[in-house]
């Protein structure tokens, strides 16, 4: 095949045009760090998980060491039963125990670990026991309301009286 | 006889149907056509060259624009709720998922799609496209095909381009020039963005898009009444025609991919 002049040019777009997909798949999408997500998982029940989502951050002192991997309903004891996936790096007693905290005041939930003291440390197919729920907004508007109810309730109540 | 008569409405219908027809017809012959225009490159690359090279310009320095704007606005939204870092996943959801394959396929309607129809339009109203048939040439195949397939191939390109050089805007203005942090912008923006749910989606929408305004600025082209007046016209249908089935398309697109 005979080559022209615009070959180089063509080339050149095209290279250019594969140079920024491979930037958006690398630099924004994280290609590469999905595919090697290798890790040992660890189940818990929550009462409540709140918002929690697939995917969100494990994280202890503020350092992300896992993800949830997935998020199921027990139906036997009525509670949410999570999956993390926590990094192979990282070891954490067998007694930590996990909350669900909340980035912010409208962030992202994601699921906090506190270590405990335990010698023996988490290991694949583990199960913590001791968790924190979810922090439900509507719960603690509700007690609030309530408790305000009581005051409001009981101090016209003593004015009548005396 | 006035414009609801029967034979008038009748006469319009059929004149749109024909239309509809001719249109589909076209529209199937150039996607059998692939193979064809694949086995002479030549042709397909200069119109690459053409379409794809000169189109490069406007698409980066718009894209880079459009990074900018949106690194300021996302900005002095997101900082009234605390939450900045999210800028960078801001800035790349909307580039990757919306603004690159529309923002682009709008430009590349403008710049590209209304030469084409001249192009073509003009090759029509000289009558070199007579002259092909007369020499027993398929002007659909020797002419439109390539053109079609490159604008299509060209598309995808150009948008990843624009979404590329806007992350980039955006990285100038949220990072450089406001003082967002650096290391949260890029990870929000690497935790919040699937390869295939968001940029996956993307590029097919933008290969939707390149589909939609080569085939109406080459239908534009081809249809044309061959006088100056008609190419006009027929140019200003084009920008007009694909800029509206891109937007309409845009919506279709996104309600059938990011509706959960």
């Amino acid at each position: 095949m005979q080559h022209s002049k615009n070959d180089v040019w063509v080339g050149l777009f095209v290279m250019i045009g594969a140079a920024a997909l491979v930037f958006l798949a690398l630099q924004s999408a994280n290609l590469l760090n999905i595919s090697f997500q290798s890790g040992y998982r660890v189940t818990a029940l929550f009462d409540n998980i709140g918002g929690l989502k697939p995917k969100a951050a494990v994280r202890s002192a503020g350092v992300v060491v896992g993800r949830v991997e997935s998020i199921a309903f027990d139906d036997t004891t009525y509670q949410a039963q999570v999956t993390l996936s926590l990094q192979d790096g990282y070891k954490f007693p067998r007694d930590s125990s996990l909350k669900i905290l909340t980035s912010g005041l409208l962030g992202d939930q994601y699921i906090g670990i506190d270590p405990g003291a335990d010698e023996k440390n988490l290991a694949n197919g583990d199960k913590v026991t001791s968790t924190q729920s979810a922090v439900v907004l509507e719960n603690l508007i509700g007690q609030f309301l309530y408790g305000k109810a009581e005051e409001g309730g009981s101090a016209p109540g003593n004015s009548n009286k005396k | 006889m006035s414009w609801w008569h029967p034979a008038h409405v009748g006469h319009a219908v059929r004149g749109k149907l024909a239309d509809v027809g001719h249109g589909t017809r076209l529209f199937v012959q150039l996607l059998r056509l692939l193979g064809t225009a694949l086995r002479r490159p030549q042709l397909m690359g200069d119109q690459i060259h053409f379409l794809g090279n000169y189109s490069l310009s406007i698409i980066a320095v718009s894209g880079l624009f459009v990074g900018f704007v949106l690194g300021l606005q996302g900005y002095y939204t997101l900082q009234r709720y605390g939450s900045s870092e999210a800028l960078g996943l801001l800035v790349a959801l909307s580039l990757v998922r919306e603004l690159g394959p529309v923002v682009t396929a709008l430009l590349f309607a403008g710049r590209a799609g209304t030469s084409l129809t001249a192009e073509i339009g003009l090759m029509k109203a000289g009558e070199q496209l007579s002259a092909m048939e007369m020499m027993a040439v398929d002007p659909v195949s020797r002419i439109l095909a390539p053109r079609f397939w490159a604008g299509v191939i060209v598309m995808p390109l150009l948008a990843a381009v624009f979404s590329a050089v806007g992350v980039i805007g955006g990285w100038i203005v949220g990072v450089l020039m406001i003082g967002v942090d650096g290391g949260a912008f890029w990870g929000q923006m690497q935790s919040g963005v699937d390869v295939w749910q968001d940029l996956g989606n993307g590029v097919l929408k933008s290969f939707v898009f390149g589909l939609t305004v080569t085939f109406v600025a080459l239908l534009q082209g081809y249809a044309a009444k061959p006088t100056p007046e008609g190419v006009s016209r027929a140019t200003t249908r084009t920008v007009v025609m694909a800029s509206l089935a891109v937007l309409g398309l845009d919506f279709v697109l996104t309600a059938l991919m990011f509706s959960i």
